[in-house]
Formats: C-alpha cells, structure tokens, sequence
C-alpha cells in the first residue's frame, strides 16, 4: 500500500456585481419578488435578442490583470444546450473556446509558523457566462414552482489547473480568491446567497502515478463544505480502491446533514451539451486601451498591500496578512497609522487586530462602519504610547470612546481623571501609606517571600485605582524595600 | 463520415424531438446528405486562415449598465400553463 496524494481543481462562480443582467436590462437585486425582474429577454420570448453589458466584460477584465492572466483581445460566447425549466431558452449562454481570461495564478501562505509555506495555484482560464433561474421544489400540488429573477445575472467561472493537494490547500486557495474578488468590488461574494459557490474535481491517486479518475462534487457554498465534502470524497475514494474496486467518473452534491457526498449522475448520463458559437452574439473585442484603462483603475492588490505593509511598517507577514484581509481594514489601519504616527504602527496594528476586531466580531458591525474612527483610535494609542495612561485603561477609554461617550481620548481622559500617575513623588508617598498599612506584607517579604512582594504591588495599583505605571510602581518599591 | 440509427435516436432524445422509427431512417437519410455537403466544404483550402464564429467580421455591441426593464410579469404570466404566487408552475422535476 503507497501513500496516497489527493489532486483538486476547483471551479468557482463569481456573480458579478452589475446593476443589470449579462444581456438584458433587468435588475439583478437579490431577493425580489419571485419573476419581478425576469424581462423579455430572460424568459426567452421568441424574437428577443441579447445584448452583452459593460460592466461585466470590465468585471472580468479586472479579474485578469489581479491575477496576471491574458486578457483575449477577442472571445466568443456559445451556447451550452440542455434542458431543465429554469433556462427558459432551453441553452445557457457561457464561453467555450477562446474564453475572456486565461492563465494567471494566485499565490497565498498556507500552515502556520515555522510551517508556513507559500502555494501558488495555477488559473487554467476564467469566462463569462449566464446564470440559470431557481426550481421550488416544494410542494405546489404535485409541481415545481420556477423563479427566472436570477435567469441571466452575471458570472464569472473561474477554473483552476489540477494544483491543489490537501482539503486545506483547496480552501485556503477558496478564501483567497474570494477575498480578491471582493478586493476589486467584482463580486460582493456573499456566499448565503449564492454569489460565491465552489465545485471541486477531486481524484486520488499513490505517488509517482499518473492522474486517477476524478468525481466533480458541484455548488458548495460555503468554506466549511468545501473542507468537509472533499475530505469525505478522498476517504471515500481511496477505501475504493484499496477494497479493489474503482473510482468511477461522475458528478456527486454533497449533504450537509449527513456530512457524505453522493452520486448525482455517472458518466454515462453525462449531459451532451453540444456546444456551438451562438449566432445571437459577435465575438467580443477587448482593445488595449480599454484594458490600459481598467488597469489605471485598479486598487492596489491585497499581495503588493501586503508586502508594503510588512516592509514599511515593520510588521509580521502574520500581522500583514490580517490586516489586508479586506480592503475596508486596510484603509482602517493606514488612516489610523497616518494620525497616530509611523512609530505607532505596530500598536496600531495590535489594536485593529485586537480590541477593535473582537469588538466589531462580537457586535456583527463591519469596519467601515466602526463606532471608533481610526482618528480616534490614533487619539487614544497615541495617550497610550506617550505614558498618558496605560494599556489597560486604554481598553475603558476605547469602551468609552465606542459608546460616543466623548469625542475623542483626550476629553475622556480629562472628564473621568484617567491620567497615569507618573509624579514619583506621588507613588512613593502611596507606597508609604501601603506599607504602613501591611507591615506583615513588608515582613514576608523581608524573610524572601517574593510572593509578598507582589501582593504590595497590587495594593499600591488598587490605591492609585491602577492610573499609576506598573513598572515605575515596581522600581520604587523596590528601592524602597531595598 | 455518416450516422447510424443508434446516433440518430440519441440526438433526438437530446433534442426532446419524438420519431417514429420510419422517421428516424428517413431523418438519418436528411443528416446523412448534411454530411456530404461538409465534405465538400473540408476539401476548401482554409490553410492559414483563422476560423471564424460569424458569417459577419464585426464584433460586439455593448450595452451600459442601466436598468431599463420594468417588472412585467403579470403580462407574461398570461400566456404561461399554470403559476401561482408570481411563479412558473411547471410538470415535477427532481434530479
């Protein structure tokens, strides 16, 4: 028996964020009410026509440069024939040969620690194509209800090369790419409502041997299936094998519930989607000013942010990473950083990643949306960095400054008194009044009881209802017990 | 190259076309002659010259980004067989 290695490719649908349909001008606003925005075109009345909309062709032109693919200066659109009554036309509109995008890659760190490895995962291409509307299987006396409002919305698929090894691999490499395509404001990637979905082509195969035979598990929606479907599918696989028998190539859902894939169609069933150039639609031209043009328009990426961030705040590639998970946190960081001052950057750093993220996780509150400003936020560090008051009380002011109990630290300090006492001459007569009132503390510590010592600490912090500094309260202690 | 029966019922049942067996010979007999006339097109010399996907060498027109369209469905729903709550009811499906 040889060691196993598992190969994943995965296929993505991003839904781009348009305003209107691919080829029609209907709205594409999630959750309307069922057929209010299928027009004409979508429920493929006879003698509509359609007619390709900009803003996808951009969303895909942005989705290439990101990933350093070829951008085709002309593609064709076919049509993919198969019926099913949500694609009323009876053929789905996507791209065969000669797609949009091809090539490319996305890099990521994978493992943590000393384990941390750098993955790069090869986009075979990447293609326009139409959304097909929604089946309601529930019961409507014994019939399936069909709303075409999503008929005709948006896609991107966007597939990889066979470059993936481990569940992991796939979801780290799932994680990226959704932060990438939220990045450049293509998809809005909400995956509850299906804008993001995943599905993974895995086979098995013992070292050294050539590809096995692959099962495509389809429409995972969320990072947690992904995970669980294709490690299910890999123990499924190689139990196969090693009992003797094969793997045999199909399609396969995976359950939730259950935590199992299972089969939805064999190869043998396999759709015959006779694909054709439809005739509907002329190729799709791309010049390279438009490209240039796109190109102008593009944040800087997640990758290059990352790197600059580590290099010119001096921060960990772990910091680095977390602070350009998203856009929205970056900006957050930079302007607080802008305020607060470079040399503050790690505490700013620690606080975005620390006291604000637990916050903003635990009242389900985006950054943009932040109670705490990133000016406010560099208010307070900088009180913190210049020994105005300690970090603990730094976390009450940032609680104060989250309700909008002042405008900002300084005026919190001020009302609530919070300044740190760092007068020496005001903590050494605190110690006095402390020892005097523990002489068996003093004593303890006299007989080399170091926990005593300790105990006085804490009771010279309680008296100066913790506003003094705690290194300078040990210093003088000890000075004065010495 | 020419197609047998077998092919011929397959296409039908991926067409959703229904034919009678004497239809499906005289159907092979239509496609067959379709054959026929794409030899003739392969014998062309088309040595370096890029294929094309349309008749026309013009591309694409493209649409802003605009809702233009209202919801019409209670006009379209007119002409369906059957709906029920702004749906489509169609004979059950399950895959």
């Amino acid at each position: 028996m040889g060691h196993w290695e598992v190969v994943i490719g995965l296929e993505t649908h991003a839904q781009l964020k348009t305003q209107s349909k691919i080829f029609s001008g209907a709205a594409t606003t999630f959750g309307a009410a069922a057929n209010a925005q299928a027009c004409a075109v979508d429920i493929a009345l006879p003698g509509v026509l359609p007619v390709l909309n900009r803003a996808a062709v951009e969303c895909a032109i942005k989705f290439g440069l990101a990933v350093g693919a070829q951008i085709a200066p002309r593609s064709i659109f076919a049509r993919k024939n198969y019926f099913y009554p949500d694609l009323p036309k009876g053929y789905q509109i996507s791209q065969f040969e000669l797609p949009v995008v091809s090539g490319g890659s996305l890099s990521f760190q994978i493992g943590q620690g000393d384990n941390l490895t750098e993955k790069t995962v090869r986009l075979t291409r990447a293609h326009l194509e139409e959304d097909a509307g929604k089946s309601l299987h529930e019961d409507f006396h014994g019939k399936t209800g069909i709303d075409l409002n999503r008929a005709g919305t948006p896609l991107l698929e966007i597939v990889t090369e066979p470059d993936m090894r481990s569940a992991a691999e796939a979801v780290a490499y799932a994680k990226v790419l959704h932060a990438l395509v939220r990045w450049i404001d293509i998809c809005d990637g909400n995956m509850q409502e299906g804008s993001f979905r995943c599905d993974a082509n895995v086979s098995v195969r013992r070292l050294g041997e050539p590809l096995g035979t692959r099962a495509e598990i389809k429409n995972l929606n969320s990072f947690r299936f992904i995970e669980e479907a294709i490690n299910f599918e890999v123990r499924r696989q190689i139990e196969r094998i090693e009992d003797g028998g094969k793997v045999v190539q199909e399609t396969r859902l995976y359950d939730p519930d259950r935590k199992e894939t299972r089969s939805m169609r064999s190869k043998e069933d396999a759709q015959d989607y006779r694909y054709f150039p439809d005739p509907d639609l002329l190729p799709l031209a791309i010049s390279p000013t438009w490209i240039e043009t796109v190109a102008q328009s593009l944040p800087e990426l997640p990758a290059a942010m990352r790197a600059r961030f580590a290099q010119a705040y001096e921060l960990s590639a772990y910091d680095a990473t977390a602070l350009t998970a998203t856009r929205e946190t970056a900006r957050y960081f930079e302007e607080a950083v802008a305020a607060a001052g470079r040399a503050n950057a790690k505490l700013c750093a620690n606080w975005v990643m620390g006291e604000l993220a637990a916050r903003l996780n635990k009242e389900s509150i985006d950054i943009d949306a932040a109670p705490v400003s990133p000016a406010q936020l560099a208010g307070l560090i900088n009180r913190i960095a210049d020994n105005t008051i300690s970090n603990k009380i730094g976390r009450d002011v940032f609680d104060a400054l989250w309700i909008g109990e002042g405008k900002d630290a300084e005026s919190i300090i001020a009302a609530r008194g919070l300044q740190q006492i760092t007068d020496s001459s005001a903590i050494e007569a605190i110690i006095d009044a402390v020892l005097a009132a523990n002489p068996k503390s003093v004593e303890e510590f006299r007989a080399g009881k170091d926990k005593a010592f300790n105990a006085l600490i804490g009771q010279a912090m309680k008296a100066t209802k913790g506003k003094a500094n705690p290194q300078q309260v040990n210093d003088l202690l000890r000075k004065r017990l010495g | 190259m020419s197609l047998n029966p077998d092919e011929v019922r397959r296409i039908t049942r991926l067409a959703r076309i229904e034919l009678s067996p004497a239809e499906v010979e005289q159907t092979m007999d239509q496609l067959n002659a379709v054959f026929g006339l794409i030899e003739q097109l392969k014998a062309a010399d088309t040595i370096g010259i890029q294929p094309m996907a349309h008749a026309v060498d013009v591309s694409q027109r493209l649409r802003e980004d605009r809702v233009t369209e209202t919801d019409r469905h209670i006009d379209f729903q007119k002409i369906a067989p059957d709906t029920e709550a702004g749906l489509y009811l169609v004979p059950k499906v399950i895959e």
